[in-house]
């Protein structure tokens, strides 16, 4: 009996106490940063310059964070070329130095999601099977709610067993209102009436669920492009924004991911999710410089309010063990 | 994304030629091309360096065989060693007991639930009875999936009382399996971090209670650098019997693959590659070393195709498939070829991804409808082989007699040939390196 509720308590009590709603992305990713402080310490500890064992740890250090080596190689051409016949190479200015150039790679895809350029404003989230595309339509629900907006929520994933419920499930706990039909229904068809509906009612965020996949599937990604092009037709505009989620966890396939939902659908934002675990997400870096996405969120959690807005500075602190940032 | 690697080796193997045994100089540049690619396919940093160096030491002073250049002796080894640390062979599922628990644990989202369901299909197929049991009483909806998984299927799903924890699920689970007389009983649990002591503890108390015959942790095959770590803390805290990678049908090289094998020792047993129910399949590891290095099974590929193939042929062939003027003469000197390689299913089965090759192609697509697909062709007269679109009706009827056939086959092999060359225009760019070989190979 007292095990369902333990897990929720625990949770709760961890974000309220120690991070605030919407407080910095540290917090979250505690756990993440420290193992990286020490390494970090270690290798820049008394290191004049970027000697060779230095770029090696450095590079081991980035690659690790699932950057990819092909970021992290021009990543580290970068600093060590801005070093290079400057005077005083001491470890605080190496380390600011990487963490500058991640910041002005990540700096340009910081752009917070603005809701209030529509009405409804159509968000239709995207991404592959079991990333935390539900949840994070969850997470987004409430931060809006909390901001006293009119929240919609349509189940468009018809194809995975009990994907629906899941949403309802969400919709009740949090009081927003979901718009379903049965499983297997056309899942345009879906978001068809949903917007009807909410564009009468004048409502102000509409999020559409929709089921995983692979970006490898091009009947599937067509599925996609047709749920698109439903929305526009009741909608102009719509949907306003196509939110792919990622996988912390993912490694190198996340690029191929971005590329071809971007390529099917135009994707207008990301967010990464499942931060909160060891995986330090570093390939974030390599589709902000690949990529001219904007990056709106990351999820640090299971529970409702475990969402922050994306900080460029805050994510390469965190990247990189720099508590004071 | 898979054109990488094996160009440039390709490119390295013509200026290696030539040299007698492999030699510290000579493979240095293609070990390097080798790191990358290992890294690139999401295989452990650490695990990278450890692999080099046991291939170097493998490597250094072996005679290069006569028929190969240095690079492609290096690859050799390369892939042999690969194929060594992944494969014990087949392993089979222990289910010894009754019921046999098998217990499937793993991250958020890896996919432990449609793989609880794909392997109580595959297990009923075995003739056992197979039920499921829910114990994730976290997630929202996550017992409605497994029940409407097993309604689907056919398969009892244990129903938990309101509010009942995952320990007392579990527990409770096999006395309901005995009494339905059930041989094989599929835990479900929740995914969670492995850094969540309370719940990893929780997966203890589960383990524990009911002694599971195999504890298998299901992990997404697109997983980073972090596979280490994720497979290391469930390894020490639950002595995982075996690996189940999912999502293997997407493009992912699938790197953690190796990373998990090398930090954990455990067997990886099967793979999801697919979201249907059917879509689980047996480990195998050369296909996996040879999707992880980012090319089909090149060596055997390689040391086939080089007896029996001319490279001017095949670059010509390129070139027309590039064009599209690939026609029904070509058409017949690739069967030809092919015929002259041994078993085309064998052939099929060394591409990566070749699912997606096997199904478009027609299944009884054998030694014996080669032959039928020649001696189609042969009945055709130069000009119809060159321009299939005067083929009509009567030309048809006059084929099929001339080569002891029927309409309905001629009229297949034609339509064989048009979706081929649709095929070959959507699956965009061949892989040059070996079609150099005579041998289309797709990237995804
Ligand atoms: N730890 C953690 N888990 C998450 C996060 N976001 C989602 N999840 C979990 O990942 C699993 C899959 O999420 P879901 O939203 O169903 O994924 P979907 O298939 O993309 O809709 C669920 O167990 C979620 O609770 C996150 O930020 N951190
Ligand atoms: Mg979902």
């Amino acid at each position: 009996m007292a095990m369902i509720f333990m897990r929720e308590d625990r949770q709760m009590a961890g974000s309220e106490e120690k991070r605030g709603f919407w407080g910095g992305l540290r917090e979250g990713l505690r756990k993440t940063r420290e193992g990286l402080v020490r390494r970090l310490d270690r290798i820049l500890s008394g290191k004049a310059r970027l000697d060779f064992q230095t770029i090696e740890e450095l590079e081991e250090l980035l690659i690790t964070a699932d950057m990819g080596v092909g970021t992290v190689q021009r990543l580290i051409q970068k600093v060590d070329s801005t070093l290079r016949g400057g005077s005083g190479q001491g470890p605080d200015l190496i380390r600011s130095r990487v963490k500058e150039a991640i910041v002005e790679i990540l700096q340009p895809r910081e752009a917070p999601l603005e809701v209030d350029r529509a009405r409804p404003f159509v968000i239709m989230v995207i991404g592959v099977n079991g990333v935390g595309k539900t949840t994070t339509i969850a997470k987004m629900g409430w931060m809006w709610k909390r901001e006293g907006k009119r929240v919609m929520f349509v189940a468009a994933d018809t194809f995975r067993a009990a994907a629906i419920e899941q949403l309802v499930a969400w919709g009740d706990r949090l009081g927003i209102e979901v718009v379903r039909q049965q499983h297997g229904a056309d899942p345009s068809a879906v978001v068809f009436d949903a917007l009807q509906a909410a564009k009468a009612r004048s409502l102000d965020v509409v999020i559409v669920d929709t089921a995983g996949r692979l970006h490898t599937k091009t009947n599937l990604m067509d599925e996609l492009k047709k749920i698109q092009r439903v929305a526009g037709r009741v909608q102009e505009g719509a949907p306003h924004e196509v939110l792919l989620i990622l996988d912390a966890t993912t490694g190198q396939n996340a690029l191929s991911q971005a590329k071809l939902f971007h390529q099917a659908l135009g994707v207008t934002g990301m967010a990464m999710t499942k931060l909160d675990g060891t995986a330090k997400g570093g390939i974030l870096v390599a589709l902000a410089w690949e990529l001219g996405i904007p990056i709106r969120f990351v999820g640090v959690g299971e529970q409702m309010e475990a969402l922050q807005v994306f900080r460029a500075r805050e994510f390469a602190d965190v990247l990189l063990g720099d508590e004071e940032g | 994304m898979f054109d990488n690697l094996s160009e440039k080796l390709q490119a390295l193997f013509k200026r290696l030629r030539g040299h007698g045994t492999l030699t510290e100089a000579n493979i240095q540049e293609a070990l390097r091309e080798v790191r990358l690619a290992l890294l690139e396919a999401d295989v452990h940093y650490k695990v990278v360096k450890e692999f080099i160096e046991s291939v170097k030491e493998k490597a250094l002073g072996q005679e290069v065989l006569q028929s190969l250049t240095p690079g492609q002796q290096l690859l050799k080894v390369v892939h042999q060693e690969l194929v060594r640390l992944m494969g014990e062979g087949e392993r089979r599922l222990n289910l010894s007991g009754s019921p046999a628990s098998l217990m499937l644990v793993g991250l958020q989202g890896s996919g432990k639930t449609t793989t609880a369901a794909k392997l109580a299909k595959w297990l009923r197929a075995q003739g056992k009875t197979v039920g499921m049991v829910p114990a994730d009483v976290y997630r929202p909806a996550a017992i409605e999936q497994l029940e409407q998984l097993g309604r689907m299927l056919n398969v009892p799903v244990y129903k938990p009382a309101q509010g009942e924890d995952p320990v007392s699920i579990s527990v409770k689970s096999q006395n309901w399996a005995r009494e339905k007389g059930l041989q094989v009983l599929i835990l479900d649990t929740a995914g969670r971090l492995h850094i969540d002591e309370p719940l990893m503890e929780e997966l203890r108390k589960i383990k524990v209670a009911v002694a599971p015959k195999e504890v298998l942790l299901v992990v997404d095959a697109m997983t980073g650098q972090d596979a280490v770590q994720i497979a290391q803390s469930f390894n020490e805290k639950l002595q995982i019997t075996g690996v189940i990678l999912t999502k293997l049908d997407g493009d992912a090289r699938g790197g953690a693959a190796l990373s998990i094998r090398a930090v954990t020792l455990r067997p990886i047993v099967l793979v999801g590659v697919g979201e249907k129910l059917d879509a689980l399949e047996v480990f195998y590891p050369d296909r996996m070393a040879s999707r992880i290095l980012g090319m089909g099974d090149v060596l055997t590929l390689i040391e086939k195709a080089q007896a029996a193939y001319d490279e001017k042929k095949a670059l010509e062939l390129e070139r027309k498939l590039r064009k599209e003027e690939f026609t029904l003469e070509d058409l017949l000197e690739q069967i030809r070829q092919v015929r002259k390689m041994g078993p085309l299913e064998d052939l099929v089965k060394m591409i990566p991804g070749a699912g997606n090759i096997r199904g478009a192609l027609d299944p009884t697509f054998g030694e014996k409808e080669l032959k039928k697909m020649e001696a189609i062709i042969c009945s055709m007269t130069k000009e119809e082989r060159r321009n299939h679109t005067i083929i009509n009706g009567s030309r048809r009827l006059r084929i099929a007699k001339g080569s002891g056939t029927t309409v309905q086959d001629v009229n297949r092999l034609l339509k064989n040939f048009l979706e081929m060359r649709k095929m070959m225009k959507k699956m965009g760019k061949m892989r040059r390196f070996a079609m150099g070989r005579g041998i289309p190979l797709w990237s995804r």
